[in-house]
């Protein structure tokens, strides 16, 4: 098999700028793991079921499963390292961190870019609008319960969803 | 998981896109949205030797009112039609289905041109199209055609475009004048594909229904029209044995797959209880005034 033509890409990751050079197969997700060596996006099911790669593209969430890094050439992609780190938390994490809105961990970083998105856009006036907002990402640990009722403390504090 | 080796082309623009499209010999695809190809290519039921990407093709995602109609550009995404002003005043069926549409992260990126040349046969767009008579501008390398939605849906997955063909724009008739409209849809999960779902409008002059647009998805094949339906109502206010009737016709034309997910009788049963939900909402919607 002929190898495709290799292309390079422009990509601000969480403020930084990055350049590299791509297979044009490369998912976003794979380029975020392994090239730029930011682990946090999680890759669960690699066909866009499970949510656990949800990262955040010119401000929009969307799966890093299903892009290619090349589409990402001049755009702007947040990840979860980008919303705080240990002892620096934002609200969000906060919320997730006291509300124990997470046991194994695995889904957490798809469950909060999923809710910096949902915040921004939808008032999500009902812990059911929370409900059907995260039905796109998978958690096999909490039950959700607690992921809900950890959205529901940050809806409408301004800096939640920075 | 990982897709197999393609070449990959960012066209600029349609004419581009088509010459590369034809280039290829039908081994291209077009990337949209990407959010039912890139899945088909990590489980490697596709290998295309080229991915042509419309992404960056300027002037193909908009929305724009005329005087009887909305222009949608065929890389608008789901999420702007969610929540677009002229949808929301103009064909609000559309923007209630939107939110029944896979979820926030998908529907930021899918667009309804990749939706519509998809047609999933549980997809909520290629039902509201020919719910709404809707008009297809496509392109070609030999010049641009338009085919009505009731030509486009062949079968499952499978519609009336060449291989070097792209769905350009889609053109929405607004709902008439007195006119109401209802949607329901019965999914495993908010956002999974429809086990079934319906659409309706009703127009409706001196208390009888003068046109009914019955639409259903996630019961056959493609979306379909259930134009017997459509035709007993025609008259008639919708009392509830006439909606009986109607529930009747409309489960007597279809032919439901057994899946994992429901049954084919399930299916069938689910098409006649939906169909009398969005009548009723319809004929509501079209009788009352809005508060």
């Amino acid at each position: 098999m002929s190898t495709a033509r290799d292309i390079t890409v422009t990509v601000t990751v969480n403020g930084t700028v990055h350049r590299a050079v791509v297979e044009p197969r490369l998912l976003l997700a794979d380029f975020l793991r392994h090239t730029l060596g930011l682990t946090g996006t999680h890759v669960g099911c690699e066909h866009g079921v499970c949510g656990a790669c949800t990262v955040l593209v010119d401000g929009d969430s969307a799966r890093a499963c299903l892009m290619f890094a090349v589409q990402a050439d001049g755009h702007s992609v947040e990840t979860v390292e980008s919303l705080g780190r240990i002892g620096q938390m934002n609200a969000l994490q906060e919320s997730f961190h006291a509300h124990h809105a997470l046991q194994c961990g695995f889904c957490t970083p798809g469950m909060l870019m999923t809710a910096t998105d949902l915040l921004r856009k939808y008032p999500l006036a009902a812990d059911d609008d929370i409900r059907k907002g995260l039905s796109g990402n998978l958690c096999r640990c909490t039950g959700y319960d607690h992921v809900v009722k950890a959205i529901r403390a940050v809806v409408g504090k301004s800096g939640a969803a920075r | 998981m990982k897709p197999p080796v393609f070449d990959y082309i960012a066209a600029t623009s349609v004419e581009g896109a088509v010459a590369a499209l034809a280039g290829a010999g039908g081994e291209a695809k077009i990337l949209a949205g990407g959010q039912s190809l890139v899945p088909m290519l990590n489980f490697r039921l596709l290998r295309p030797a080229l991915l042509v990407d419309i992404n960056r093709i300027a002037g193909l995602a908009y929305i724009k009112e005329a005087a009887d109609h909305i222009r949608v550009g065929a890389l608008t995404r789901h999420y702007q039609l969610e929540t677009s002003g002229f949808i929301a005043r103009h064909l609000p069926v559309v923007a209630c289905a939107m939110t029944h549409v896979a979820h926030l992260a998908i529907r930021n990126r899918g667009t309804i041109g990749g939706s519509l040349s998809h047609a999933d046969p549980a997809a909520e767009l290629p039902m509201l199209a020919l719910l709404l008579d809707a008009e297809f501008h496509i392109a070609s390398p030999a010049g641009k055609r338009v085919a009505a939605a009731r030509d486009f849906f062949l079968d499952a997955l499978t519609v009336a475009l060449d291989t070097a063909e792209m769905l350009t724009e889609i053109v929405l008739p607004k709902l008439p004048p007195q006119t109401g409209w209802g949607f329901e849809e019965v999914a495993r999960r908010h956002g999974d594909f429809a086990l079934a779902a319906a659409a309706a409008t009703l127009t409706v002059a001196d208390g009888a229904i003068r046109q009914a647009r019955i639409a259903l998805t996630g019961v056959g094949p493609t979306a379909l029209r259930a134009a017997e339906a459509e035709a007993m109502l025609t008259g008639h206010a919708p009392d509830g044995a006439l909606v009986d009737r109607v529930i009747d016709a409309v489960r007597s034309v279809i032919s439901p797959e057994t899946d994992l997910h429901a049954s084919s009788d399930y299916r069938r049963h689910l098409a006649g209880v939906l169909t009398g939900r969005v009548l009723t909402a319809a004929w509501r919607r079209a009788t009352q005034s809005p508060a």
